[in-house]
């Protein structure tokens, strides 16, 4: 357990020695993730928003692909992008292999399904006689829109959690379409696993305590959005 | 509050995209493509050569190097796909097979080491002393606990052909395949108390954290070749043969023979690879 000790303090002084290559690797990680996250929520919440409120002709089957997409896993996402993206590959011409935008388009793919499920279930789960209500009081359906989602907020905001926690903890994905290229695709989670790799069992409990304490801030942030919401309801 | 903290979240969030296109402003007047996209064994970079190599070739070049770390039958794959500029590897046969179905040029010798036997200090199968091939008979009479890389790499095809020369098949509890790099591997043969196939460099880096001893070394079935091939850009017209050439000329240079020959002096007490410009595979035997 003596690597465990040595480990949070590895972590403690390299943050607080800001160690230029730490940062870096930590700020792209936010960077590819949260891309991705928002990428995923301006996508996924209508998305949800559409499947919880229209009926349609195979809403179901479309159901039933988000749902399973929530546990995609991010090794099969990572290949079928790097398929998409080699050189001669069908969008080679856009160079993107092994760039932090492949990350980007790969995390998105992962994280989309899991915020446009959650964004549904949310809104789903708002009383139905409420938008209802909404419509005979006058409002436009803009209105009742906006009206659901922030109704909706704490499940909505939930979501982005599960999002972004899903991305910015995965290795595989970025890995293959990333590369773990040292200043310019290297995320926590890849520098990690190199780090396993070459022995350094120190440095990579640093890494994870890092990514740990990363993930966690940006959790208590949104956790305190979704409790600010909840007041403001009260 | 809540408005602020949603500002304060997006003013972050740009904030860190205009550091990242500073960052990549900084280079000065690079060459015309200067990503060269390098795809090697992982045993170059678990060793730690290429934090060395890199810094020092990007500098002098302003060449941009993509390393793509994975095992030696995934990267010359790459290079046969086209999907990789410049290929650093040790499968002399393999390599061979690629060069000749044209995905490759200009294969120069860089550098050597050689592979040793680690196992358990107590060397359960006794192959302290004998050849590779008669150590894996014992082992495999034995039934001793054997763990292979089992992922193509090249250390993965020297071992197989050794079990080939051998005459043995291995097969049964006895022989694990890790499927795994060489770092994890070292660590499940530590673990399990079993022998493994490793190079030199790789081992030295482990050794801290592993119980394993040197078994056997100095067989001379047992060198590690190091080849750089660029790929054909007859072939793939998208390869940055510049950059690729550019590379496989500086590891050769006096310059870059230099840093591989005395890497990891300091650090082991022994150089982790001997630098081999010029030399030819007949020198060693092959």
């Amino acid at each position: 357990m003596d690597v465990l000790r040595e480990g949070i303090r590895a972590a403690a002084q390299l943050l607080s020695a800001g160690d230029p290559e730490i940062i870096e690797v930590l700020l792209l990680t936010f960077k590819v993730s949260g891309a991705a996250t928002l990428i995923s929520v301006l996508l996924g919440v209508p998305l949800g928003l559409y499947l919880a409120l229209k009926e349609f002709y195979g809403k179901q089957f479309i159901k039933g692909i988000v749902n399973f997409g929530m546990g995609l896993p991010p090794v099969v996402v990572g290949l079928f992008v790097s398929l998409l993206l080699w050189r001669y590959g069908p969008w080679g011409e856009l160079a993107l292999m092994y760039t932090p935008t492949a990350m980007v388009m790969a995390q998105t793919l992962i994280a989309l399904p899991i915020v446009t499920g959650l964004s549904f279930a949310a809104i789903v789960s708002v009383n139905p006689r409420l938008r209802l209500q909404l419509y005979s009081l006058g409002a436009t359906s803009r209105q009742v829109n906006w009206m659901l989602i922030k109704e909706a907020r704490l499940g909505l905001i939930a979501a982005v959690i599960a999002g972004f926690g899903r991305v910015v903890s995965e290795v595989g994905a970025a890995m293959m379409v990333g590369g773990n290229i040292k200043g310019q695709t290297r995320v926590l989670t890849t520098a990690t696993v190199m780090e396993v790799g070459k022995g350094n069992y120190d440095t990579a409990l640093a890494l994870s305590f890092i990514l740990l304490v990363a993930a966690y801030s940006v959790v208590v942030v949104l956790t305190w959005l979704q409790h600010s919401g909840k007041r403001e309801i009260l | 509050m809540k408005r602020y903290a949603f500002i304060g979240l997006a003013v972050l969030f740009m904030l860190s995209f205009v550091g990242c296109s500073k960052v990549e402003e900084k280079k000065a007047a690079p060459p015309q493509n200067p990503d060269v996209i390098l795809s090697t064994t992982t045993s170059t970079q678990d060793s730690g050569l290429l934090d060395v190599l890199l810094p020092a070739f990007e500098k002098k070049t302003g060449y941009k190097v993509k390393t793509i770390a994975v095992g030696s039958g995934q990267a010359l794959a790459m290079g046969e796909k086209g999907e990789a500029d410049v290929l650093l590897v040790h499968a002399p046969d393999a390599e061979k097979k690629v060069v000749a179905s044209g995905a490759a040029i200009n294969r120069r010798l860089v550098m050597h080491n050689d592979f040793i036997i680690v196992g358990p200090a107590d060397d359960p199968a006794r192959i302290r002393g004998k050849t590779a091939v008669e150590a894996l008979k014992s082992i495999a009479q034995g039934a001793k606990l054997f763990v292979s890389r089992g992922d193509d790499s090249g250390t993965d095809k020297m071992e197989k052909s050794l079990w080939k020369t051998a005459n043995i098949k291995p097969a049964g509890a006895w022989y694990l395949e890790a499927g795994a790099g060489m770092g994890q591997t070292l660590k499940i043969a530590d673990e399990k108390r079993g022998y493994t196939l490793s190079d030199r460099a790789t081992f030295l880096a482990q050794q801290k954290n592993v119980a394993l001893a040197i078994a056997l070394e100095g067989d001379p079935k047992l060198l590690n070749i190091y080849h750089v091939m660029e790929v054909n850009p007859e072939k793939f017209a998208k390869v940055n043969n510049a950059g690729a050439k550019a590379f496989a000329d500086f590891l050769l240079s006096e310059e870059g023979q230099a840093l591989i020959a005395t890497y990891g002096k300091d650090k082991y007490g022994q150089p982790l690879f001997f630098a081999d410009s010029g030399k030819s595979e007949k020198e060693f035997g092959l």
